[in-house]
């Protein structure tokens, strides 16, 4: 059985003149468990729209996500929340990680909703990435690459079923780019869990075995301004 | 854990808001309780304070002001009273103790009250104290020119054994209405934290006879203090002079006289604690204003929180605890407002009537008001605790332009 299994999932917004656009529409997409799959795909084609669905973040109008057995798209917002937290790992691209917390707390804090936070687990994926010696420092007291290994622990802390990552290189350099992606990777592997990055860099993409773009998943961005509803409608 | 270290954080984060409110929560609750606690306090100090007696004997007039010009000292008295009636309730079966006063007089605005030995030696001015004097003095002699200090008037003016002084004229001090009679200090009393504390005693006979009183009236007192054999006696008393008399009255009891002041300004404590109620509903009002203007400041913080996995409910939880938090540390605070403010109201009533208030002591507002301030402030986070409620995720995560 499939860790990820989509079929006819959609969704569309609602812009402030009344009509609605759809952005996502993708008739079926899996990933087995462990997998590592890259997608790519210009923006405006609804990749973190895609993510956030997968994520629980968002509830789609229809269709059916299944994560790891249970069925997502049936779930009310607190259940969602609740599987999010402990099945799976987020990374964005602008990291989001908390200002006023530190290292050690932003793992914890990642924990905390999740099954409890842990703090000699959290100390331990500190020291994985590289940040054992930074663990009472602030988010804006380190680099942009240290940031960025403060939200892979982060998204590690809860061994989730799936990581999702959405452009987790776009705000570094090449030399740390290529540090990051090399270290999602890895502790993605280690951690047996899946992995969904979602880049426009074609050197990212061609680093994985499985890639896609979401161009030819997502019938929606074929057409981005389709317009499903007039305000008249 | 997690909801009071996101608390702790916030409260870091805004670190000027954070103080600048919870002071005005310290300000307010210390105000709500000072009013409280001063009224209450007030009310049961004033009504307790007999001095020991359990009613007064004056002229025809208002029971209130007897009581007022013979236990506390203050007011004008409304009238004299025969000597002949001094010695008729004294010899009253029903009375233990009857002691004349007569007012008239003071020294730079303490009042002179000229009375008899047997009000410091045979009357307790509360269960178990009799006046004491300091060493070194003693009480005044019936027929010489002496005087015996309450310890607040003594400290005042800066008198001692040994001093001399003119009385003046009225119950009001005017330099220019000075007497010729010269009276030696030859006492000071103990504290004794009542009205007494104020005053300057002297011999009976030397206000009644001091230089340029009517002498027609030499042999009357201003009022008599009584003391009671039995509490029942009075209402039989009372009988005796408020209905079938009409030249005296009898105040008695006079716990019931004072509380009967308190009562005609109850309208007054109400509009104080109306007063102190809408400053603390002002100061929790400011709680609600200070977190909901930083929620889009919050935004992004909640949005990353709400991906983590946290549920509505656990950052509605966290923005409540926070205005809580807010109002816990404003009301530590407030204790030392409170104390302050009734240390000065206390020291204000004890100089006007020498009547001690303890800001020390316990009172229930000093546990329920912080409750109340806390619970207030709480709901008042739920304003903004709703818009954490409604957080759109998706939108906070989006990169800020």
């Amino acid at each position: 059985m499939p860790l990820l299994e989509i079929t006819d999932l959609r969704k569309a917004f609602t812009a402030p003149d009344g009509t609605a656009h759809e952005v996502v529409r993708i008739p079926r997409f899996e990933m087995e468990a462990r997998a590592q799959v890259a997608l790519s795909g210009p923006s405006g084609t609804g990749k973190t729209t895609f993510l956030h669905l997968i994520a629980g973040i968002l509830a789609p109008d229809s269709g059916k996500l299944v994560l790891d057995g249970v069925e997502m798209s049936g779930l009310a917002e607190p259940a969602r929340d609740r599987l999010r937290a402990t099945s799976i790992g987020y990374i964005f691209q602008t990291f989001n990680l908390l200002q006023g917390f530190t290292a050690l707390e932003n793992v914890l804090l990642g924990m905390s909703f999740g099954p409890g936070a842990d703090r000699s687990r959290a100390e331990a994926l500190l020291r994985r990435v590289g940040l054992g010696d930074r663990l009472d420092h602030f988010p804006r007291q380190l680099s942009t690459g240290q940031q960025q290994r403060i939200a892979v622990a982060r998204a590690l802390a809860n061994r989730p079923k799936l990581v999702l990552a959405d452009e987790p290189t776009g705000n570094l350099d090449a030399a740390n780019a290529r540090e990051a992606l090399a270290l999602i990777r890895g502790a993605c592997a280690e951690d047996g869990a899946a992995l969904l990055l979602v880049s426009h860099d074609p050197g990212v993409l061609a680093s994985f075995d499985r890639h896609a773009s979401l161009a030819e998943i997502n019938e929606a961005s074929r057409s981005p301004s389709t317009v499903l509803r007039s305000p008249s409608a | 854990m997690t909801l009071w270290l996101l608390v702790r954080r916030s409260l870091r984060q805004h670190l000027l808001s954070t103080l600048v409110t919870a002071l005005a929560i310290a300000l307010a609750g210390g105000l709500l309780m000072s009013v409280w606690a001063v009224k209450r306090q007030a009310h049961d100090t004033f009504t307790g304070q007999t001095g020991g007696w359990d009613a007064v004997l004056g002229a025809r007039g208002s029971k209130l002001q007897l009581v007022l010009n013979a236990v506390f000292h203050l007011e004008a008295s409304p009238g004299n009273v025969p000597w002949a009636d001094y010695l008729d309730i004294g010899s009253n079966r029903a009375v233990s103790l009857a002691v004349p006063l007569a007012v008239g007089d003071n020294y730079r605005g303490y009042r002179l009250v000229g009375t008899t030995t047997n009000y410091f030696t045979q009357s307790e001015y509360a269960p178990g104290k009799k006046f004491a004097v300091v060493a070194g003095g003693r009480c005044f002699e019936d027929g010489y020119r002496e005087a015996l200090f309450g310890s607040f008037a003594a400290q005042r003016l800066g008198l001692k054994v040994g001093d001399e002084f003119h009385p003046y004229h009225g119950l009001n001090f005017d330099p220019n209405a000075q007497h010729q009679e010269i009276y030696v200090v030859v006492g000071i009393l103990e504290p004794s934290n009542t009205p007494a504390d104020r005053v300057v005693w002297i011999p009976l006979a030397g206000l009644q006879n001091m230089s340029g009183h009517d002498p027609t009236t030499a042999a009357d007192v201003s009022a008599v203090l009584v003391k009671l054999r039995s509490p029942v006696a009075g209402k039989t008393l009372e009988l005796l002079y408020n209905r079938q008399g009409n030249r005296l009255t009898f105040a008695w009891p006079i716990a019931e006289q004072v509380a009967y002041l308190f009562d005609r300004f109850g309208w007054f404590d109400q509009v104080l604690t109306l007063v102190a109620w809408l400053v603390a509903l002002v100061a929790t009002g400011s709680v609600l204003a200070s977190i909901y203007n930083s929620m889009s400041a919050r935004r992004r913080d909640l949005a990353i929180l709400r991906a983590l996995g946290a549920r509505r409910s656990t950052v509605f939880g966290a923005i409540v605890l926070e205005a809580a938090a807010i109002a816990v540390l404003g009301m530590a605070v407030s204790y030392v407002f409170y104390f302050s403010v009734v240390a000065v109201v206390a020291a204000v009533i004890r100089a006007q009537t020498g009547v001690v208030l303890d800001p020390f002591a316990w009172d229930p507002v000093l546990l329920w008001a912080p409750a109340a301030m806390v619970a207030l402030s709480a709901a008042a986070g739920i304003v903004p605790a709703i818009k954490a409620y409604g957080t759109n995720v998706a939108e906070g995560l989006s990169p800020e332009s």
